[in-house]
């Protein structure tokens, strides 16, 4: 197709003189604000590779006039931020954890921290500062599974719940009613005394609540309490309160005798270190529960 | 059916448009179907309980579903319809193969789309992002992509122009690279001939750096170049005006094809990449901004003499507007590359932000202006159905696309400073969840962006519809200053 430079009417620029299927082309020049920045980026490169880590060759790579490295920066960061720590850390390691509470600054960084290792690793379940959630007891009540002493809590934090640590918090409640220890009307009868022990019975039911009564003394007292006060050193949670781990209507009462429950926490033991599983202690403690 | 054109010598070119009807409607509606996925899962990210507890519907799952269908079944549909229209017509010769060879790619290819997708849904995916497909698809479309190559390439040595039009080096890189990069990221052994199961051949960090040299050409080759070479044609044919700069075009399309390749370790920063593989994809995107801009300078500049179209002609604004957004997001993309920078923007929703800036208003908006071109021409229609509706589109595109790229500028670097923040004493200052929680307001302007994006693009869907059967709505001629009343 024979080539015709043309000068287009608008621009007054020259085409080049091709055209397919109607399009031409203009033939203006580069636009030197376009080629300028273009080559600023490449001078800018080229210093970034003098001064950075670039380019590899054979054995190794360009380690640059800066002997910039990632890992190296790293390092020094984290040593960096152990160091301005170091002081509150060392005491925390050193003094217990009511020795830490006795000490305003100590505390506050020990609250801060543990806050801090909370929000990390407890608070998928426990949920934000400790409200816990259906299945996973809440830390902001004075409800204790296992005790709410500041040495009970730190030691729950280390050996957890069923969690394969040797000495691990674990209780056995029977499974009632999966097991064929009660029939299925002896767990409705013995659901009803329960709401009742929590002060929520219901009059009409009264009956009922009755025939489960002596069913509890046998069956649950034990680890329950006569009174449903519940056994802190076998795990054995308080009934006579309005604090339901795993629900407080009847349903739920009747599903819990049923297959009994049984709960996980890790052991912390060993995955956090010593100063952080007071600081933890430290900060579940305070959080409203702690005695 | 074949439309004849006249070639100096008489004889017709008998052009296949069987074939670019059949891609044209397949792109609008996996169009539809990604962007209403992009709603739903959208919607996942505000209300978790749109996973609707099974496995197949759960974010994990539909995202794949998404991405590869916005990608590769929308914007795939559209560079094949585009680029063997184009072809044919800047080389005024019938495609290559001839119409069998064209309808393998055309059922090849969708064929590819369905067996990814089952693949997504059942939970068969090699697990690596934009190349999710296990093996069996990938060699599938390796087959159907050489097709494409030998159907592109035979078209373009059998052309009757002297000279290869600027769009066709654009659509070839495309082609070509991707096959490159399909290929090597792709690479990976069956447990067995009967598994759907298969492992890649890069271990560790070289498997992640040929995943990012791969994802970030996705970018770079099928979202870009391929796009590109939409704009050098639509652009200069809706405008009516001739490229602005020949020179340009070269400059920066070997600029482009040299840098790009480059980029992808900038997806990989402050990992266990090594030090100077970092330094090179930051530099190399960096360097990359202007190679990028020189396609929206000659874009937005082939305008000259014709701005006022703009007004009057909103498929021209679709194309203009995507070349804008284009601009913005080549610019963007470098600041993100800088490593300072994406020590606050990686892993958040800026990024998330970022790839849609790109793909909502420069991919989509170029391929919904050269759908809006071809569908009148493909199906013999002397207009489309409504202007009035493809302005409302637009607007309501628009406003779609805004909302979601600032909520997630905002999120994102909301995010990014909550991860890093510390308190006095040298501790986090928040758990990951409270930042999840931050995250909730913007999650919903994203879906109300995306709930409009769709809404544009069904708009889009009646318009073309009505613009098949023929017809033409009554309305004021767009864009015309009402006529001023004679005293």
């Amino acid at each position: 197709m024979p080539t015709k430079i043309e000068k287009d009417s608008v621009t007054g620029t020259d085409t080049t003189g091709h055209e397919w299927d109607g399009v031409r082309e203009l033939n203006t020049p580069l636009p030197t604000w376009w080629v300028y920045t273009f080559y600023a980026t490449i001078v800018w490169a080229i210093a970034y590779y003098i001064v950075y880590p670039a380019w590899p060759g054979l054995s190794g790579y360009t380690k640059g006039i800066w002997s910039y490295s990632q890992r190296v920066e790293v390092e020094a960061d984290i040593a960096q931020a152990r160091a301005a720590q170091k002081g509150y850390r060392d005491r925390v390691g050193a003094l217990s954890t009511d020795d830490i509470r006795k000490d305003p600054d100590l505390l506050a960084f020990a609250l801060a921290g543990g806050r801090a290792a909370f929000a990390d690793n407890c608070v998928p379940c426990h949920a934000v500062a400790g409200a816990g959630r259906i299945g996973y007891p809440s830390l902001a009540d004075d409800d204790w599974l296992w005790g709410g002493t500041l040495a009970e809590i730190q030691r729950t934090i280390e050996v957890g719940a069923r969690s394969g640590h040797a000495e691990t918090r674990v209780s056995d409640m029977p499974r009632f009613g999966a097991d064929g220890m009660l029939t299925g009307p002896q767990i409705d009868d013995l659901a009803e005394f329960v709401l009742q022990l929590s002060g929520r019975g219901d009059a009409a039911m009264a009956a009922s609540a009755e025939r489960g009564r002596p069913l509890y003394a046998e069956n649950c007292a034990a680890c329950h309490g006569d009174s449903g006060e519940g056994k802190p050193d076998v795990g054995a949670p308080r009934l006579n309160d309005q604090i339901w781990l795993y629900g407080g209507d009847k349903q739920s009462i009747v599903a819990s005798i049923n297959a009994a429950r049984a709960g996980v926490m890790p052991a912390w033991a060993g995955r956090l270190d010593v100063e952080t599983i007071k600081m933890l202690t430290v900060y579940v403690h305070s959080l409203g529960g702690g005695r | 059916m074949a439309s004849a054109a006249h070639s100096l010598d008489a004889e017709p070119i008998r052009y296949d448009e069987d074939i670019v009807r059949a891609f044209v409607i397949a792109a609008m509606f996996w169009g539809v179907a990604a962007f209403a996925v992009g709603l739903f899962i959208a919607l996942q990210l505000a209300f978790p309980v749109l996973n609707l507890g099974l496995e197949w519907t759960t974010f994990g799952r539909l995202r794949p579903l998404h991405t590869s269908a916005a990608i590769f079944a929308f914007g795939g549909n559209v560079l094949f319809a585009t680029s063997l229209y184009v072809v044919q017509r800047t080389c005024r010769a019938p495609l290559f193969g001839g119409p069998p060879a064209a309808q393998f790619l055309f059922w090849g290819y969708q064929f590819f789309i369905v067996l990814a997708a089952i693949g997504y849904l059942t939970g068969v995916t090699q697990g690596k992002e934009y190349a999710e497909p296990e093996w069996y698809a990938d060699l599938w479309l390796t087959i159907v992509w050489v097709v494409y190559l030998v159907v592109y390439g035979g078209t373009l040595l059998r052309r009757e122009e002297p000279h290869i039009y600027v769009v066709n080096w654009f659509f070839l890189a495309f082609i070509l690279t991707v096959a490159v990069l399909h290929v090597v990221n792709g690479l990976a052994m069956p447990v067995s001939p009967f598994s759907a199961k298969s492992y890649p051949i890069w271990p560790g960090v070289q498997g992640a750096l040929v995943q990012w040299w791969y994802g970030h050409n996705a970018v770079g080759f099928f979202l870009t170049a391929g796009f590109l070479g939409i704009m050098y044609y639509f652009v200069p044919k809706q405008a009516e005006r001739p490229i602005y700069s020949y020179r340009l075009s070269i400059i920066h399309f070997w600029a482009l094809i040299f840098l790009y390749i480059w980029a992808g370790p900038h997806h990989l920063h402050y990992t266990a990449l090594p030090d100077w593989a970092q330094t090179l994809g930051m530099t190399f995107s960096v360097m990359l901004w202007m190679p990028s801009w020189g396609g929206m300078i000659n874009g937005l500049m082939t305008l000259s003499g014709a701005w006022d179209k703009l007004r009057t002609d909103p498929v021209l604004r679709f194309l203009i507007a995507s070349v804008g957004f284009y601009g913005m997001a080549t610019f963007e993309g470098p600041v993100m590359s800088i490593k300072a920078v994406n020590g606050l923007s990686h892993y958040t929703d800026w990024t998330i932000g970022h790839v849609h800036s790109g793909a909502l208003g420069w991919v989509a908006f170029v391929s919904f202006g050269a759908i809006y071109f071809l569908v009148p021409r493909l199906w013999g229609r002397a207009q489309l159905y409504s202007l009035k509706l493809v302005s409302v589109h637009f607007w309501i595109s628009t406003l779609g696309i805004v909302l979601y790229i600032s909520s997630m500028w905002v999120s994102g670097i909301l995010q990014g400073l909550m991860w890093r923040a510390y308190d006095r004493l040298g501790f986090l200052q928040y758990a990951f969840i409270e930042t999840v929680e931050a995250m909730h307001p913007f999650y919903l302007i994203r879906a109300l962006g995306g709930l409009l994006f769709v809404l544009g693009a069904l708009i889009m869907v009646y318009n073309l519809w009505r613009t098949t059967r023929g017809e033409v709505r009554r309305e004021a001629a767009y864009g015309q200053l009402p006529a001023l009343a004679t005293a």
